[in-house]
Formats: C-alpha cells, sequence, structure tokens
C-alpha cells in the first residue's frame, strides 16, 4: 500500500510531537486506543480563555494513525474549544488521502480530540465555582 | 551497496541466474511439449522435465515417480488435503492440523469441514512447537490424513516431523507436510521422516514462480489422491495440463543448486542472520525473539520491538524490504495469528518484524539494516505514548483501555 506525501510528511516531521504535563492548568489530556489493537493515541490540549494555544500528541500505531493525530495538533492550535469539538474524522481522511483501511486512524485521532476536550471540560468545572459552571453549562 | 535492499526471502526469492540460464533454451529452442511422443520436439522437452524430476527426487530422498508438478505450494496443499480427504472419506472423516500451519493448508481444510471433515487443530508450544505426543493423543480410529509444516513461514521454527513421521506409521496414518519454507534450506528425507505427501515450490529456492512439487508415496503406503484438474491425464492422472517445461527445468536446476550448497550457505546465511539478531538486541532495550531461540530456519529472525507499531516501523525503514506481523498490514484489526498461537501478547504481535536472510544479502547490508532499525526504533518510540507511560513506570497491563 503506498502512503500519501502528506501521511509521509507527517510521519517523518511529526508536528507538535510531546507531552504536556496532565496536571498543568488548563491542560486536558486524552488517551484512546489499546495496545492489543495495534494503536494509542495520546492528544493533549492547552487552553487559555476558552482558545487551545497549544496542542500535543504521542501516538503507537501506524503511519497513518501518527499523521492523524499529528494533522489534529496543528487544527486544534488557535481554536475555540467548541471549534475543536466541530473537527469530523471526515476531514482528516479528506485532507491526508486515506484509504478506506485507513479510516479507523481518523476516527482514533477524531475521539482522542473529543477525549482531550472532555477532560479539559471536566477539570475545568471543577476548578471553577459552582455558580460559573451552572452559567458554563446553559451557555 | 544498492538501495532497496532485499530482506523479505520467506516471501520469495530472486531467480538464481544459473536457474535463468538453465530455462531459456526452453522456451525459444526445445519449446516442445514433453506430452508429444513421436518427434524430437517432445523427447527435447520430456528430457528436460525427466532431468528435473530426478534433480528434485534426489534432494527430498525419493523416487522421480513421487514427483507431481504443480502450480505452487497452494496448490499443492489443496491437492494433498483434498485429493486425500476425497479419497478416503469411506474410511474416516478426521484430519490432525496444527494452530500456525500456512493458510494455504488452514483454508482449504476449513473448506473440508463444510463437507464432512472433523479437523483437530493442535496447539504449540510458545516457541512455535507442534508436540509429538499431542499429534499422537489426537489421532482417532476416523483419523485419515496428519497435516504438519516443517517450518514455520514466519518464525522459521522447525517442527519434529521425524518424531511425527514415526507416529503417523505406527497408527497407519496419512503423514502430509508442507515444507515450503525448509526444502532447499535444511536437509529433508521423506524416508527418514516417514512423510507420505510433501508440499513445496521453486519461487522460495531461488527458482521461477509459478512451479511447485507435491511428493507423493508410492509405497508402503500406495498414497491415492482425487485429483482436482482432469484433462490429458499427465502426472499420473493426479495433475492433469501441459507442463510447464521452462519452469520445471528451472525449479530442477535450483533444487540442484540448493543440494550442492546448502552446506556451505547455510554457515554463511545463519551467521550473517546471528549478527543481525546480535546487532539489533545489543543497539537497543526490550526488543523480544519470537520462535525457537536454535530449531528455526538458518535466514530466519522475528522479532518484536516493544511500544512501536510494525507497519510505522516500516514504513521508517522503506528502503529495506521486509515483512511485518502487524494487523496494519492485513484488513482485519487482527495481528498475526501464528504469533498469537505462541502466546505471544497482541501488543508486541502488533509490534513484530520478520527478516528473511537469504542467498544474495550481503554483510553490509545486515549492517545498514541493524543501523537503520535504531535509528527508526527510537524515532518512534520517543512518538509512543506506551513508551513514555514505561518510562514513568507505569504497567501496562494494568491500565484501562479504551478498546475500539
Amino acid at each position: 500500500m503506498a502512503y500519501s506525501e502528506k501521511v509521509i510528511d507527517h510521519y517523518n516531521n511529526p508536528r507538535n510531537m510531546g507531552s504536556f504535563k496532565k496536571e498543568e492548568d488548563g491542560v486536558g489530556t486524552g488517551i484512546v486506543g489499546a495496545p492489543e489493537c495495534g494503536d494509542v493515541m495520546k492528544l493533549q490540549i492547552k487552553v487559555e480563555n476558552d482558545t487551545i494555544v497549544d496542542a500535543k500528541f504521542k501516538t503507537f500505531g501506524c503511519g497513518s494513525a501518527i499523521a492523524s493525530s499529528s494533522l489534529a495538533t496543528e487544527w486544534l492550535k488557535g481554536k475555540t474549544v467548541d471549534e475543536a469539538g466541530q473537527i469530523k474524522n471526515t476531514e482528516i481522511v479528506q485532507e491526508l488521502n486515506l484509504p478506506p483501511v485507513k479510516i479507523h486512524c481518523s476516527v482514533l485521532a477524531e475521539d482522542a480530540i473529543k477525549a482531550a476536550l472532555n477532560d479539559y471540560k471536566k477539570k475545568a468545572a471543577t476548578a471553577t465555582t459552582p455558580e460559573e459552571t451552572a452559567a458554563s453549562a446553559g451557555s | 551497496m544498492k538501495l532497496p535492499i532485499y530482506m523479505d526471502n520467506h516471501s520469495t526469492t530472486p531467480c538464481d541466474p544459473r536457474v535463468v540460464e538453465a530455462m531459456l533454451p526452453y522456451f525459444t529452442e526445445k519449446f516442445g511439449n514433453s506430452a508429444s511422443r513421436n518427434h524430437s520436439f517432445g523427447w527435447e522437452a520430456e528430457e528436460g522435465v525427466d532431468r528435473a524430476r530426478k534433480q528434485i527426487a534426489k534432494l527430498i530422498n525419493a523416487d522421480s515417480k513421487e514427483i507431481v508438478f504443480t502450480s505452487g505450494a497452494t496448490e499443492s496443499d489443496n491437492l494433498a488435503l483434498k485429493g486425500v480427504f476425497e479419497m478416503y472419506r469411506e474410511k474416516g472423516d478426521h484430519i490432525i492440523t496444527s494452530s500456525t500451519e500456512h493458510r494455504a493448508v488452514l483454508d482449504p481444510l476449513k473448506s473440508l469441514e463444510k463437507k464432512g471433515a472433523n479437523v483437530t487443530y493442535l496447539s504449540v508450544d510458545k516457541l512455535g512447537m507442534v508436540n509429538p505426543e499431542d499429534v499422537r493423543n489426537a489421532i482417532t480410529d476416523k483419523t485419515i490424513l496428519i497435516s504438519i509444516m516443517l517450518a514455520n513461514n514466519e518464525i522459521g521454527t522447525i517442527n519434529p516431523i521425524k518424531e511425527i513421521g514415526k507416529i503417523a506409521k505406527e497408527k497407519g496414518v496419512l503423514f502430509h507436510c508442507d515444507a515450503t519454507q525448509g526444502v532447499g534450506k535444511i536437509p529433508v528425507d521423506v524416508q527418514d521422516m516417514g512423510i507420505d505427501l510433501m508440499s513445496f515450490s521453486a519461487h522460495k529456492i531461488y527458482g521461477p514462480k509459478g512451479i511447485g512439487a507435491l511428493y507423493v508415496r508410492r509405497k508402503a503406503p500406495r498414497v491415492r489422491l482425487v485429483p482436482m484438474i482432469d484433462g490429458g491425464g499427465h502426472e499420473r492422472g493426479m495433475r492433469s495440463g501441459t507442463l510447464p517445461v521452462p519452469l520445471i527445468v528451472g525449479f530442477g536446476k535450483a533444487v540442484e543448486l540448493c543440494e550442492q550448497e546448502m552446506a556451505e550457505e547455510t554457515i554463511r546465511i545463519k551467521a550473517l542472520r546471528d549478527r543481525l539478531q546480535e546487532g539489533i538486541t545489543s543497539a537497543m532495550e526490550e526488543v523480544y525473539l519470537n520462535g525457537h531461540p536454535t530449531e528455526r530456519l538458518p535466514g530466519n529472525l522475528n522479532i518484536s520491538f516493544a511500544y512501536v507499531e510494525g507497519e510505522a516501523l516500516l514504513m521508517g525503514v522503506k528502503e529495506i524490504a521486509l515483512s511485518s506481523g502487524s494487523a496494519c498490514t492485513s484488513a482485519t484489526l487482527e495481528p498475526s495469528y501464528v504469533l498469537r498461537a505462541l502466546g505471544v501478547g497482541s501488543d508486541l504481535a502488533h509490534s513484530s518484524i520478520r527478516f528473511g536472510i537469504g542467498r544474495f544479502t550481503t554483510a553490509e547490508e545486515v549492517e545498514y539494516t541493524i543501523d537503520r532499525m535504531a535509528k527508526a526504533v527510537n524515532h518512534l518510540r520517543e512518538m509512543s505514548p506506551l513508551y513514555e507511560m514505561a518510562k514513568e513506570g507505569i504497567d501496562l497491563t494494568t491500565v484501562q483501555w479504551a478498546a475500539h
């Protein structure tokens, strides 16, 4: 199977590869997948004033899984938390020209984004006062 | 050194130039049909076929009349399994095999199960070996066939064929051996090993693709088969169709070269393999050998590189032709069933790479491969969340994964 040039580029030059400290303020962490399935993605976002100012990933998986998560970190930066939640796996498939057998890699990346956002929201909720939580929940 | 490097010799091998040279006249001048009895073109072709048949029979200590040419080992396996089942099904419906056989054995057996066969799949030990006593214990009065491979195509483990052959003989059960990975690389003697039917092919031993053979014993016992292809009654009626004379001549030449050079070649290939293994294990931590440490094909090395995924690793060394047991190389999410049968965890099965050293592999290529593997593994481990967690002292087996 031949990889698209974009997948090869992300593999050779992964963007935003690395880790934040999980307990750091404003950091949301999502870990999805399982070693038994051959892919595990860890995606982290750093949020300031509802905007994702930085993102990092680490991935165990094939080239398409690495590229999907690397691309996700690029797209996340600069987005608001709500905008980030809109990223769809099909956009990743399109951007990286993933073949049908690799679609699950993009699904995993979308799951990782959602997991990181949820983790961030959970942390933000426990860190804020009850009134603020109620307000953001209502918005 | 020329790139890319070919290190996937279990998959196929290049034709030896001496084989090609032997074949060439049979495409043009000696093009006759070996079944033509009435002119010199036919006789010439027949001579070529006869010579090849003798060369092949000699390598495995058989009679040349016991060699049936087929299109390859897959066809030989199909003919042996289906041919025996159809011929002897009145006698019994039970067949014994192992869980790590090649798909060319497992798939025909699956299809026979639909036709009423009762198949026992023996498990193997953690080094990939079948226990002959398990074979003995599985035999019933309905058992008509035992099919166990000589050497495994993924991990190279060599089965105790002689012991199994002895048990088969004792119990009066036919014994088929898929010897595709072993013939030409390790000594094979169908008399000594008690084999009744044996599949193998040319392209694994520096011969052409598209030609294989099934050894079918003629005496003690005389094995009979129902053919799968009917036609002109070629190959003692077991496999009709005009013989591909150039391919057969090439097969014979390839076998002859293996016989002449095996002793010397084994030493050379094994030394390269051992250097590759030593180089990889000393350059990186947490690499694990899959298969048997000693009872293994000389050119085989199957290693799991913990915390990195096999296909990603192949992508990192794409100028080296290798193979992986990772699921990502198949359409399913299941990694290698052979490694799983050994009890290798799915995570390590996904991380496995098969190296296949062959006749044309050089020491320089081995050194290059060690160096490139180390770089690619380090690159991917830096990127691996599993490696990071392991370094933090987290036991990965205790983590609750969100499996998908």
